[in-house]
């Protein structure tokens, strides 16, 4: 009964599945959407740790860092977005956000 | 090892099922919740895995910033969650289809590289008392990627700056100080020495 790479990739695959499905079911809930986006980053650094881990090799950790660190600048700049989208439209249904068109 | 195997396999089972509650839930702020016991869990993941800085950071940054952020917006937006929930049903089968072949794709590359790949049968890495976790980062970090690591700090300045820069508005209608204004007026701007007869008054 021992703990395998594959197990913890298969967990990062179904992670990464969770969250493509969020951005599916949630295509009018630009938070949840957002939110679904820090889940598939989320699976990909568990990715990555994990490989660091069992190759022996430190590098799939700095780069989860990186990760980590473009993840939180994401939300940031998107939450910014969608704070200054509700300012605007009184809403954040995004389905219909068609103003910067042409 | 069992203890290893019960503690991953929980692990494991709390972080997709809040996944899974993150992007059913009805309420948003139920949502933000269930990504940070997420979060929370993967971190556990990552201890059992060797990576004990990148689990303090996960704990650190996400539950202590990013969630919190997250909570902070869906908190402040008075928005009709309900009406935004619409077609939830309609996408369900065709995300359901995407969804099953996608993990089915990645479950196999999965299996094909652990089986296969150049880390199969390999045990994780443990962290001694002469080589810890942290340093190792440390050494790789501020030596091979030291330009990676500016780059990085970069990154989260122009985020920070863009994040004021979006959010910021000046609302016209509003009094502010201005101290050049204050500083500058002279006494004959001010005031005025008007000599008053009595029992008329002035008039403007």
């Amino acid at each position: 009964m021992t703990i395998d790479l594959v197990h913890y990739l298969t967990v990062s695959a179904i992670l990464f599945t969770i969250g493509v499905l969020g951005i599916f079911l949630n295509r009018r809930n630009i938070i949840i959407i957002l939110m679904s986006l820090e889940l598939i980053l989320l699976s990909t650094n568990i990715n990555f740790v994990a490989f660091s881990s069992y190759l022996h090799n430190v590098q799939g950790q700095i780069m989860a860092m990186f990760v980590l660190t473009v993840a939180a600048a994401e939300a940031a700049v998107g939450l910014a977005i969608l704070v200054t989208f509700f300012r605007n439209r009184g809403d954040i249904a995004v389905d219909d956000a068609s103003m910067m068109k042409g | 090892m069992t203890v290893i195997a019960i503690a991953f396999y929980l692990l494991a089972l709390v972080t997709l099922a809040s996944g899974l509650m993150v992007i059913t839930a009805k309420n948003p702020v139920h949502s933000v919740l269930y990504l940070i016991l997420a979060f929370f869990s993967s971190a556990g993941l990552f201890i059992l895995l060797g990576a004990e800085f990148l689990a303090m950071l996960l704990v650190v940054v996400y539950v202590g910033a990013v969630a919190v952020l997250f909570l902070f917006v869906v908190m402040m937006l008075d928005v009709d969650f309900v009406k935004l929930r619409q077609g939830f049903a309609n996408y369900l089968p065709i995300g359901l289809v995407v969804g099953l072949v996608l993990m089915g794709e990645l479950v196999a590359i999965s299996i094909a590289v652990a089986t296969k790949g150049a880390a199969a049968g390999n045990q994780p890495l443990v962290a001694t008392a002469a080589e810890p976790n942290i340093k190792l980062i440390g050494h790789a970090l501020y030596s091979t990627y030291i330009y990676l690591f500016e780059a990085a700090g970069f990154v989260l300045l122009v985020a920070m700056v863009g994040a004021i820069v979006l959010t910021l508005r000046t609302r016209p209608n509003v009094k502010r100080q201005d101290i050049f204004s204050q500083v500058t007026r002279r006494r004959k701007d001010a005031v005025e020495i008007v000599p008053v007869k009595t029992g008329e008054g002035i008039s403007e």
